[in-house]
């Protein structure tokens, strides 16, 4: 087996005494499309932020491509090869779309912190640059300040900030949380096409999306993964239909009905 | 995407005019400014007031790195520029000593340079702890900070001299460019040089990948993390940078005073950057440029006609922060938006109806203050204005007092009234 691309042991999380996650074990195989999904409150989002070291795990470990990132700064994981992206749009609202994508670029070009070269002329950002906004269909929303795009495009600026830099594990979180059918088909098929080949961990709670998306699904129930396995598997899981026991809809699409 | 020839982005970047209209002409006609200013033949006040000016610009330049493009509060910034100055006047001294190849060597054009290595320098030993934080507490170390090296200053009187200060003299060693840096036209080719070349580094900075990083680190610390910078790393290096050209400022006004006092250190020095950056306008590249020309000629000049000039100043920051954050530089570029666009006659209209009330209220506002203070510092001067005798006892006193209010007042609630029925 390769060594996997990501690898959660035993991770815990207390806030106080409460206890949000308690004891996650994950593996995900390099190229893998993994979906978490859950009902509200089992603690996905602060599952992904112990792993891209927003927060630091109370207890357990996680290693990226084998090397381990426990408790390493968020900006350090990200150069080690893991981006993310937010549930609410966590975009930089008083630039251009183009500086937008261009900061997501500019340290994985190894132009870091300097300050003796002139962002204007340097040709491979401005390349890379315009191959994402290519990429995720924002060329001509290029020049509008981020903040004046319509919320759709945010969401999709978002994505596009989190592949800018090349990281071959992407997370996202919630990507079309508020949109529209339509807009979520659209959303869906960026994200396949942006993440090609790389290892993807989705947080979503459209189940549409999950079963279309995902290769593997986890379900994650007061901080523990009750399941995990292929979209079949999980759908004919007693446990997770228990889990989300009440909610009709879901139930429907766990049920393999309406799509 | 498929195919195999690879694709340009090179219309993405603004286009050739664009480059030259918006960073290259400002720059050319600032050196043609510069250049023409001799020409005039300006008294000795008025190439003081320039020097001052210059300084000026360079100094809250070198704020608006941290605070309009840092988002960094700094209340202790004339540090740096204090600390530069001192550096350089010391560095006067040596030169005028001849003890050492090194400085006898040295002009005192290039004395600025010096002042920007010490900011620097200083930048990054006072920046290594206070860049651990932002927002409040970077505001409160900042603080603590200026009120700290503003004491030393007082007590280690070898290096700043005491109350005292050090003093230098400027027409020593080799000269550059020919100049004796005697003559106030040799100190004003000296100053323009400096300003040119400050407004020019900073400008440049802003176009560097860590200044960009600098702006979406102020707009949003938390994302900066997710494309591989440490936001601390982003602050302490910009805060090493705005060391750095207020360092530059210090240099330039150490040749222009020959004398640094521990004061240049204080709260006091740095308070007024403050001023000039936000009255100017923080969030404009050319904000603070305008602020230091503003505040400079009122610090210069109306401190001549009114003891009151800083209650003008205070009035004035207050009434920018309230009702034209974009500051001076925010309403230029708003007029000229307005006349770029045609058909805003109403808008323009109504700005200068606005402008005009505000003007009438002032002008009530100024006469209650120039009369208060001459009455109550009891000489038993009186305000005479345009051959007017306007006593506290004098009725026409008060009847221009409340009759300027009151038009003013009127002006400004019809300008509102248009606005609200036109919206």
């Amino acid at each position: 087996m390769s060594t996997p691309a990501l690898s959660i042991k035993g991770l815990k999380k207390n806030f106080g005494p409460a206890e949000i996650i308690c004891g996650v074990d994950l593996d995900l195989e390099p190229g893998e499309r993994h979906a978490i999904i859950g009902p509200n409150g089992a603690g996905k989002s602060t599952l992904f932020n112990l792993i891209s070291g927003l927060y630091h795990p109370t207890e357990g470990s996680v290693k990226l491509k084998g090397e381990e990132i426990t408790g390493l700064p968020p900006h350090v994981i990200n150069r080690m090869g893991l981006s993310r992206s937010f549930q609410v749009s966590n975009i930089f609202a008083n630039m251009t779309v183009r500086e937008n994508v261009r900061c997501g670029v500019l340290y994985s070009l190894g132009h870091g912190y300097s300050f003796w070269r002139n962002v204007g002329n340097l040709r491979e950002v401005q390349q890379k640059t315009g191959e994402v906004l290519e990429r995720v269909g924002l060329l001509d929303k290029a020049h509008l300040p981020a903040a004046l795009l319509p919320y759709a495009d945010q969401r999709t600026l978002e994505i596009a900030i989190t592949i800018a830099g090349g990281a071959d594990v992407v997370l996202l979180d919630e990507p079309t949380a508020g949109m529209s059918h339509s807009e979520t088909d659209r959303a869906v098929a960026l994200i396949e096409q942006a993440t090609a080949g790389k290892t993807l961990i989705i947080v979503e709670h459209d189940m549409g999306v999950v079963f279309n998306l995902a290769d593997r699904i986890s379900v994650l129930v007061y901080g523990q993964i009750i399941a995990t396995g292929t979209p079949e598997e999980i759908r004919g899981d007693p446990r997770v239909r228990e889990a989300y026991l009440g909610d009709e809809d879901e139930q429907q699409v766990l049920a393999g009905g309406a799509q | 995407m498929q195919s195999n020839s690879v694709q340009s982005y090179e219309h993405l970047a603004p286009s050739r005019a664009v480059k030259i209209r918006q960073r290259f002409v400002p720059f050319v006609v600032m050196a043609v400014v510069l250049l023409l200013i001799p020409f005039f033949d300006p008294s000795r006040t008025m190439y003081s007031l320039t020097a001052a000016m210059g300084i000026n610009i360079v100094f809250a330049l070198s704020y608006n790195m941290l605070l309009g493009r840092g988002g960094l509060l700094s209340f202790g910034h004339a540090v740096y520029f204090g600390l530069g100055g001192y550096a350089a006047l010391h560095a006067m001294n040596a030169i005028d000593a001849g003890n050492s190849a090194f400085w006898s060597n040295y002009p005192v054009f290039m004395l600025p340079v010096v002042g920007f290595a010490i900011g620097a320098l200083a930048g990054a030993v006072i920046g290594w702890p206070s860049c651990k934080r932002s927002g409040v507490p970077f505001a409160m170390i900042s603080l603590g900070v200026a009120e700290l090296v503003a004491a030393a200053g007082y007590m280690f009187g070898s290096i700043f001299g005491g109350e005292m200060g050090v003093t230098g003299d400027r027409m020593v060693g080799p000269q550059a460019f020919g100049l004796s840096m005697g003559p106030v036209e040799d100190v004003y080719w000296f100053i323009a040089f400096w300003t040119f070349v400050g407004t020019l580094g900073i400008y440049a900075f802003t176009r560097t990948p860590l200044g960009k990083m600098s702006e979406a680190t102020r707009d949003n610390p938390e994302r900066v993390q997710f494309v591989g910078y440490d936001p601390n790393r982003v602050r302490y290096l910009v805060f090493i940078f705005a060391g750095a050209f207020a360092g530059l400022a210090g240099g330039m006004s150490a040749v222009n005073y020959e004398i640094f006092t521990p004061e240049s250190l204080s709260l006091v020095p740095s308070g007024l950057v403050l001023l000039m950056a936000y009255i100017g306008g923080i969030r404009y590249f050319t904000g603070p440029i305008m602020g230091a020309i503003l505040l400079t000629y009122m610090q210069s000049m109306l401190s001549d006609y009114s003891e009151a000039w800083l209650l003008y100043l205070g009035l004035l920051f207050i009434a920018i922060v309230m009702y034209a954050p974009g500051g001076v530089a925010g309403m230029v570029f708003g007029l000229l938006e307005i006349f770029r666009h045609g058909g805003a006659r109403e808008m323009l209209i109504r700005r200068v109806q606005q402008a005009v009330g505000v003007a009438l209220a002032f002008t009530g506002l100024v006469i209650l203050i120039e009369v208060a203070v001459r009455w109550s510092n009891g000489y038993g001067e009186v305000f005479e204005p345009f051959g007017l005798h306007l006593g506290i006892d004098t009725p026409l006193s008060w009847i221009l007092i409340l009759g300027f209010f009151g038009a003013g007042f009127v002006t400004l609630r019809l300008a509102r009234n248009n606005e609200e029925g036109h919206a």
